[in-house]
């Protein structure tokens, strides 16, 4: 399996800080697997990169190398201008929870936890996102709530009853609050009707223009691409 | 930071749960319940047997091994193989050190209840349990001949009140074809119950025994030879030997000193026994019984140990995406064991506090019912040391069966990426 970069590089912004920066990426999820290899990734921060790539294209894998949670067996990685393979495991941990923020296709709340407790996650595990939220971590959470509509009567409520649509959102607050420096999103729109997707994206994208947040948005869907301005399509060839 | 967020995760997933997870608490709970239960009577009954006679230093007889002694004269099991001679009781109650002497009689029985001979000194100087003297709940000790004081068993099992006749049997047998029915004994008392072997025993005078007994030297009754209670009365009614003795001695530094002459007696061969040393020696054969039954207790708790594991195992399975999205968050993969262990804990002490309310429950509302119906005292009490290791080790039980999910888990989340479902 290969992969295949189509990248549109962004004008004029070459000299700004990276948030990713990826060179001859390279990943097997054991022995026996060929290995797949990633296009080369150049992400200013700030920018936001739309992934595009059909089922078994591996996606998900470079989300996971992205992450820290895998470690690639090949090829170089810098996030935040830090050697991510270069980290023991407890500090890719560690950057993560300080630096990134991650929503999901779906099922992307803590079940047992109110809508605050769910957003609030990522300042209870990394003393960092807390110390960036302004002026609190809960008037910031608020605030976030209230940006990407989620009514205050929900706020501690528990996350079960809530629509998908609701449900992405909140994921979305959890993503942003703290203001990490990237956050990864894997395909977070499939669950929902084109009304509600776009939305959702004008929401994300809006708020993490504001917080000069990067996004890394993962979808197989090419009505997305235009809200993005760098592309990166992954292809599965056999 | 971390231990707390782990804790109110854990506290907030319990709570989540709670359906699944009460059930399995509340099997621990009874398991828990069932353990400090038998641990509690445990004590209970070994502090109550070991009080069954207390303030008493010595028990003499005629010579034989001390556990047989002491299971005929106190908890009225067994015969005596001889009896001691009216004149070496005498000898003995001359004897300075001795500060008090009560003879024991026995060889007959009401309905299956033994029936004791003995004198007023056994309502003056026989103890149990801390000290406590024996207390009657109706009536007066006996005072005639034919005066009967009851234990508070027999008085409720045979319903019987002061003021009513019953004739006593020859022998000891709950089924009797001998009674002495020429010579009837009217109740003058009923004793308190005390939760000892005098609430199963019927007390009567030395002379009393003696007095129903005339006619009856072979064994039965020989027609003509017995006689009414008032010629009973003319007779000389002091009797020629008893089974045994409780002495007091008055300085108690010269117990063994008593002991062993009484022992090396050349009047006749006697035993003299410590009864306390018996009573421990008598524990230490039917303890092993308990011992047994503590041990299949805990495994009922292990039992419910493995079945919690095996939940938290099946519910591992459901939080995946849990688990995923904590990672994902920047949790480790020690948070995400340490919530498994948590949680283990925590149900465990939660079973643990509900157990000791349950059983302090059912002591509080059980307690005055069992030493009624029953003759057992067991009262409320804070746990003792054994009983709070018994206890502790429930949590650390839990905690080490806890080890299979959260190693499971630990492991699992070092090779866990973005997705919970797929590797794609």
């Amino acid at each position: 399996m290969t992969t295949q970069t189509l990248s549109k590089a962004a004008p004029g912004k070459t000299t700004k800080a990276m948030a990713i920066s990826s060179e001859a990426l390279s990943y097997a999820w054991s022995e026996q697997t060929t290995p797949i290899k990633f296009p080369d990734i150049q992400l200013a921060v700030g920018e936001h990169l739309f992934l595009q790539g059909a089922s078994g294209s591996g996606k998900s894998t470079l989300l996971a190398l992205l992450s820290g949670l895998a470690v690639p067996l090949h090829g170089t990685l810098g996030i935040m201008g830090q050697d991510l393979p270069g980290m023991s495991s407890g500090q890719r941990d560690r950057f993560r929870a300080d630096h990134l923020g991650v929503i999901f296709q779906q099922f992307n709340l803590v079940p047992y936890l109110s809508v605050l407790g769910n957003v609030l996650l990522p300042c209870h595990l990394s003393a960092r996102r807390r110390n960036q939220t302004l002026p609190t971590p809960e008037a910031e959470a608020e605030t976030l709530l209230t940006a990407l509509n989620i009514a205050p009567e929900l706020w501690h409520r528990k996350v079960t009853g809530m629509s998908v649509g609701q449900q992405q959102r909140v994921a979305a607050a959890r993503a942003l609050i703290g203001s990490p420096a990237l956050i990864l999103a894997d395909e977070p729109t499939s669950a929902l009707d084109a009304d509600n997707r776009d939305r959702f994206i004008d929401l994300l994208l809006g708020q993490a223009e504001t917080r000069q947040t990067s996004v890394v948005f993962v979808s197989h869907d090419q009505a997305l691409a235009p809200h993005f301005r760098q592309h990166l399509m992954l292809e599965t060839q056999s | 930071m971390k231990f707390r967020l782990a804790t109110s995760l854990a506290f907030a997933s319990l709570w989540h749960r709670r359906g699944v997870l009460g059930l399995v608490t509340l099997t621990l709970t009874l398991s828990i319940t069932l353990l400090l239960g038998v641990q509690y009577l445990r004590t209970e009954v070994r502090q109550s047997f070991s009080n069954t006679i207390s303030g008493t230093d010595l028990i003499v007889g005629a010579r034989s091994g001390q556990l047989n002694l002491l299971l005929y004269t106190v908890f009225h099991l067994g015969d005596a193989t001889n009896n001691i001679r009216w004149s070496t009781y005498q000898t003995l109650k001359e004897d300075d050190r001795i500060d008090w002497l009560v003879p024991i009689s026995l060889g007959d029985s009401l309905k299956g209840y033994r029936v004791v001979g003995t004198d007023d000194g056994f309502l003056r100087h026989f103890r149990y349990g801390n000290e406590q003297a024996l207390k009657l709940e109706d009536g007066a000790w006996f005072r005639d001949v034919f005066d009967v004081v009851l234990g508070a068993e027999v008085a409720r099992e045979l319903n019987h009140v002061v003021g009513d006749d019953i004739v006593l049997s020859h022998g000891t047998g709950s089924v009797s074809f001998m009674n002495h029915k020429d010579t009837p004994f009217e109740v003058t008392g009923i004793l308190k119950p005390t939760g000892t072997p005098v609430d199963r025993a019927v007390y009567v005078s030395l002379e009393g025994l003696e007095a129903i007994h005339i006619g009856w030297e072979s064994g039965v009754a020989l027609p003509d030879r017995t006689v009414t209670p008032e010629q009973a009365r003319s007779r000389d009614l002091t009797p020629g030997n008893i089974t045994a003795a409780l002495v007091g001695i008055e300085r108690k530094v010269l117990t063994f000193q008593v002991q062993r002459q009484i022992n090396e007696s050349q009047a006749e061969p006697l035993s003299a026994i410590l009864p306390g040393v018996a009573l421990s020696e008598l524990w230490r054969v039917l303890g092993q019984f308990e011992k047994a039954l503590l041990g299949i207790t805990g495994f009922v708790v292990v039992t419910s140990l493995i079945g919690l594991t095996a939940v938290l195992l099946t519910l591992q399975a459901q939080r995946r995406q849990e688990i995923t999205i904590l990672r994902a968050t920047g949790a480790s993969p020690s948070l995400i064991a340490s919530l498994y262990l948590l949680e283990c804990v925590l149900l465990s002490v939660v079973a643990c506090v509900i157990a000791i309310g349950l059983g302090a429950a059912a002591i509080a509302l059980l307690g005055p019912w069992l030493l009624e119906q029953q003759g057992i005292q067991i009262g409320l009490r804070g746990l003792n040391g054994s009983e709070w290791i018994i206890l502790a080790c429930v949590p650390a039980a839990s905690l080490l069966v806890a080890m299979i999910p959260a190693w499971r888990a630990w492991r699992g989340s070092h090779h866990q990426g973005l997705s919970a479902t797929s590797h794609e």
